[in-house]
């Protein structure tokens, strides 16, 4: 036994040699009752060996499977191809144990070095099993004692050794899963090897990379080429088609196809992907605490200065009122918002309600930044205004220059006198519509994505149209007038009209602050900044029910314009000035625009226009059962699904609905505007009908009537004078 | 919503915000228990609230052993003592068909609509402006009856059709599949069906007779948007329940 050569790399006995046990069993058994007749002495003895043979090796690959298991550096693939040729192992060592049948060895063919020397192992084997089965028994216990011990050495030892087997290098996998070379004393061979070899080699490392080469994942999917080679050849092996070669292309495709196809089990259901598991698992992201919690002192600083409202608390009051979310969703709100104030330098932070979408619905959170904090966006803003400015000068010039090379050609193409109307120029942040910045996302969980602010003429459009939300921010709002963005700036507008309309506080909650300059520095605008009162004791409420006096609107009207505060259009500034001073002559007789005014702020309710004489809110008790513990709802009838609420000192607004006004009839989209006139109209291109033959010859009769009368005429002045000269 | 789920349906259906407080709801459990002794109803589905100016509405439905039968619909200004409705006629919608605005809140108040009818006499035709009151409560009723036939909505499965005639509710109905919820094949209008006759054969023949006998909102126009499925949490919610 000491004569076999040093395998340079053990066996691994992982489950190759699990598997190779069940299979030898199988085919010990079968083998059995087949050398009996002939050589019954010798069976005896041999199945006895066996079972020895086959318990110390179960026990082994036992420990060696749990040992495998800790730490398997293998993938499940390559234990197939174990398996794989496990089965075709069997046929080796098993013959060999069977001592005295020569006959039934067949050394299998395979191209590889490793079969055949594992055959002559085999056949080494057998002949020592029939020189003395004392002596084998007694290599077999060493042999059993050894592999325990050297079992992390092996394992390590496989570890390493794994990268060496790839691309049918004579020390291929055959080797190691020979059972027979387990127990086999060239093992002892091993720990010598064991501590020789520790650094790798050069042909190592080049082997190493090339199979990290190989186990690049491709770019349109996770399958490496290594793995898909490890499935093609594992299929085969399975399979053993009758000509592999031939079949090698269909073979490889059907591979390719099954590895996004995976069989499921029939016996065990896989569980579906569900979208709910889906919204499971990012509603699981907001229930995690945010940083780890360094210490109890942090946590107390949270708890004193968040920005992030008490939404539960509100949540309860306007559920008393028959509105609102359920209550689990306003939890998941209320950790979104918190979510929201740890990802952006907020201020304040309010719940402002949920708009309702055909496909998703918006969840809404009005935000006030820090001092400071805005700059970014502004910039960008600016930076695109300017490119359009220099745009339209650019345009100016290339018309002046087009006027120069038309004046030369005689016929004068009409240009166009339509002009578009000046563009009002939009608010700044922090003032008027674009007070709040709001924050937008479909459910809790979902980043939240910021709105841009509102521009005047998008408010404009936005009271002609009535159009459902999608869900989708960047969707386009199709419709006539054309509405000068896409959905988020559709959105943005019909908050802004909402907020300006609906957000109401009870009376005195809010009060102007002192006074800094006249009004009427102002323009008669209005004050447009107010405060906390301080002093406010809360209403009763029932009479905040009773009248709508006590309720007051704390934010400020939007103009017909679009804007709170008034701006003349064609006050132009500067720049525009110098390009544009012949057009100014024509204009300034033609345009006067008027101020506009609206409502100041802190109106109370009862100043609100009537609809079809109706009042335009609705108040009413919480509970009419419990005054004196109800809270006092008032509803808006003009945009239906905006409440608030007030109960002593606190109050709150939201709105939840569909985002539209509400009009009693029922709404007919504008029909486009008439085509319009593209050339004025005069005798010179207006079309005539010829005239008629009996019109030209009455034409003509006519003219030499008129000759005549004429030559006529001439004739007789020339007699008078000849008269007179004769005279 | 059967008033014996009642809760959980509110709760589901809560995603667009309109909900009952706690007074309310457990008014209506009560009331609704009583009004389904009193009128021998086999179910009181609580249909919903119509808002109005003073107060609002609160409709529920009784419905007797056949599901599909003429359902009938009570009103309660305080969830407490319920009202019986009269049935909806043509007629009733042609004259609420002027009527617009929002309801006042007081079943008997009268909207005044002028209108100009011609009169005759002897033989000559003029128009006289003849003013028609028309009562909130019959406008109720035509209101509650349009929108029963636009949207009331059952999933498929949920009734079934037995041989001698009346529909049942199925018992071992259990729910949709999520992949059936996605479709809106898979719900049907809870109303006497219209089209269903005018399906070819070939349509008709992959039809399930115990439990495809009502319009499908396959081939309701507008389509897509007509009626969208959202999933909602965790179950898919219909816009129209």
């Amino acid at each position: 036994m000491g004569d076999l050569p040093p395998d340079p790399e053990p066996p691994p006995q992982p489950t190759s040699s699990r598997r190779n046990s069940q299979v030898s069993e199988r085919r010990r058994s079968r083998e059995h009752s087949r050398p009996q007749p002939t050589v019954p002495g010798e069976v005896q003895q041999v199945p006895l060996d066996a079972q020895i043979l086959r318990s110390s090796r179960e026990m082994v690959s036992n420990q060696i499977n749990r040992g495998w298991s800790q730490g398997a550096s293998l993938t499940p693939n390559e234990n197939f191809i174990f398996q794989a040729e496990e089965a075709q192992r069997g046929g080796i060592e098993y013959p060999s144990l069977n001592t005295g049948f020569p006959s039934e060895v067949q050394p299998q063919t395979y191209p590889s070095e490793g079969r055949l020397q594992a055959s002559h192992n085999a056949s080494l084997m057998l002949q020592q099993l029939q020189q003395g089965k004392g002596n084998l028994f007694q290599q077999l216990e060493s042999a059993y004692q050894e592999p325990r011990a050297d079992l992390l050495g092996q394992y390590t030892r496989y570890q390493r050794e794994d990268l060496q087997f790839s691309q049918g290098t004579q020390h291929g996998p055959y080797l190691r899963d020979d059972p027979v070379l387990q127990f086999s004393p060239s093992e002892l061979g091993f720990m010598p090897f064991n501590v020789e070899v520790p650094e790798p080699d050069p042909r190592e490392l080049a082997v190493q990379n090339a199979k990290a080469y190989l186990l690049q994942t491709s770019v349109n999917c996770d399958l490496s080429l290594y793995e898909h080679l490890v499935n093609l050849l594992t299929k085969i092996l399975n399979q053993r088609p009758e000509d592999p070669l031939f079949l090698l292309e269909s073979l490889n495709r059907t591979t390719q196809w099954e590895w996004f196809h995976p069989k499921l089990d029939t016996l065990r259901d896989d569980p579906e992907m569900q979208t709910t598991y889906e919204m499971a698992e990012r509603h699981k992201a907001l229930f995690s605490q945010s940083g780890g919690g360094e210490g109890e002192q942090e946590m107390e600083e949270e708890v004193a200065e968040t920005a992030v409202p008490n939404i539960m608390e509100k949540a309860f009051y306007f559920e008393q009122a028959g509105v609102g979310l359920s209550s689990d969703e306003s939890f998941r709100i209320f950790l979104a918002l918190k979510q929201l104030v740890e990802q952006w330098p907020i201020h304040t932070c309010r719940f402002w309600g949920k708009i309702l979408g055909l496909r998703r619905s918006y969840l809404v959170a009005e935000v006030e930044f820090r001092e400071g904090e805005e700059e970014v966006e502004e910039e960008e803003v600016e930076e695109v205004m300017e490119g359009g400015e220099v745009m339209e000068a650019h345009g100016e010039e290339e018309g002046e220059e087009g006027e120069e090379d038309e004046e030369k050609v005689t016929d004068v193409i009409p240009k166009p006198t339509w002009k578009p109307p000046p563009v009002v120029p939009k608010e700044e942040s922090r003032n008027g519509t674009n007070k709040y910045l709001y924050f937008v996302c479909n459910e809790p969980g979902q980043p939240w994505v910021r709105l841009p602010h509102v521009t005047p003429i998008q408010i404009v459009q936005a009271r002609k149209i009535k159009k459902f939300f999608t869900g989708f921010l960047d969707a386009p709002v199709i419709s006539y007038p054309p509405f000068p963005g896409n959905e988020a700036n559709y959105l943005r507008a019909q908050i802004a009209r909402i907020s300006a309309a609906t957000h109401i506080s009870p009376l005195g909650f809010y009060q102007f602050g002192e006074e800094e300059g006249d009004e009427e520095e102002e323009g008669g605008a209005g004050r447009d900044s107010y405060e906390e009162n301080p002093d406010f004791e809360g209403i009763p409420v029932l009479e905040l029910v009773d009248s709508m006096a006590n309720w007051v609107h704390h934010t400020q009207h939007i103009l017909p314009q679009g804007r709170c505060t008034w701006v003349n259009p064609l006050q132009k500034t500067e720049e525009e000035e110098e390009l544009g001073e012949e057009e100014e002559k024509a204009d300034e007789g033609i345009e006067e625009v008027e101020q506009e005014v609206g409502p100041p702020l802190l109106t109370p309710l009862s100043e609100d226009a009537e609809i079809m004489h109706m009042s335009p809110w609705t108040a009413r008790l919480s509970c009419s059962l419990s005054p004196q513990y109800s809270v006092a709802v008032v509803r808006s009838n003009l945009w239906p699904g905006a409440y608030a609420y007030a109960s002593g000192k606190k109050f709150e607004n939201i709105y939840i609905g569909w985002g539209h006004k509400y009009s009693p009839e029922n709404f007919n989209p504008s029909l486009p505007a008439p085509v319009q006139q593209e050339y004025p109209s005069s005798p010179e291109i207006m079309e005539m009908s010829d005239p008629t033959v009996e019109e030209e010859q009455a034409l003509k009769a006519a003219q030499e009537q008129a000759l005549a009368a004429a030559e006529e005429e001439e004739e007789d002045e020339e007699e008078d004078e000849d008269e007179d000269q004769d005279d | 919503m059967d008033e014996e789920s009642l809760l959980l349906s509110l709760e589901l259906a809560s995603g667009s915000g309109q909900g009952l407080s706690p007074d309310r709801r457990a008014s209506l459990l009560t009331s609704l228990m009583l009004v389904k002794r009193d009128y021998r109803f086999d179910r009181v589905l609580f249909w919903g609230r119509i808002l109005s100016l003073v107060a609002d509405y609160y409709i529920a439905q009784g419905l007797s052993e056949d599901q599909l039968s003429p359902r009938k619909t009570l009103y309660s200004l305080n969830c407490m003592e319920w009202s019986l409705l009269p049935p909806a006629t043509e007629e009733m919608e042609m004259q609420t068909s002027v009527v617009k605005g929002r309801f006042m809140g007081d079943p008997s108040h009268e909207y005044e609509h002028t209108e100009l009818q011609k009169v005759n006499e002897g033989e000559k035709v003029f128009e006289e402006e003849v003013v028609v009151q028309i009562k909130e409560e019959t406008r109720l009723v035509s209101i509650i009856d349009q929108i029963d036939k636009a949207v009331a909505v059952i999933p498929r499965g949920a009734l079934f059709k037995t041989p001698f005639g009346p529909i049942r509710v199925n018992r071992t109905f259990e729910g949709l599949s999520s992949s059936e919820a996605k479709k809106l094949s898979s719900y049907f209008h809870f109303r006497e069906p219209v089209e269903l006759k005018n399906k070819t054969l070939l349509e008709k023949a992959d039809l399930d007779p115990s439990l495809d006998f009502m319009d499908s909102l396959e081939h309701d126009i507008p389509k897509g948007p007509g009626a969208e499925l959202r999933l909602g949490r965790e179950r898919p919610q219909c816009a129209g329940e």
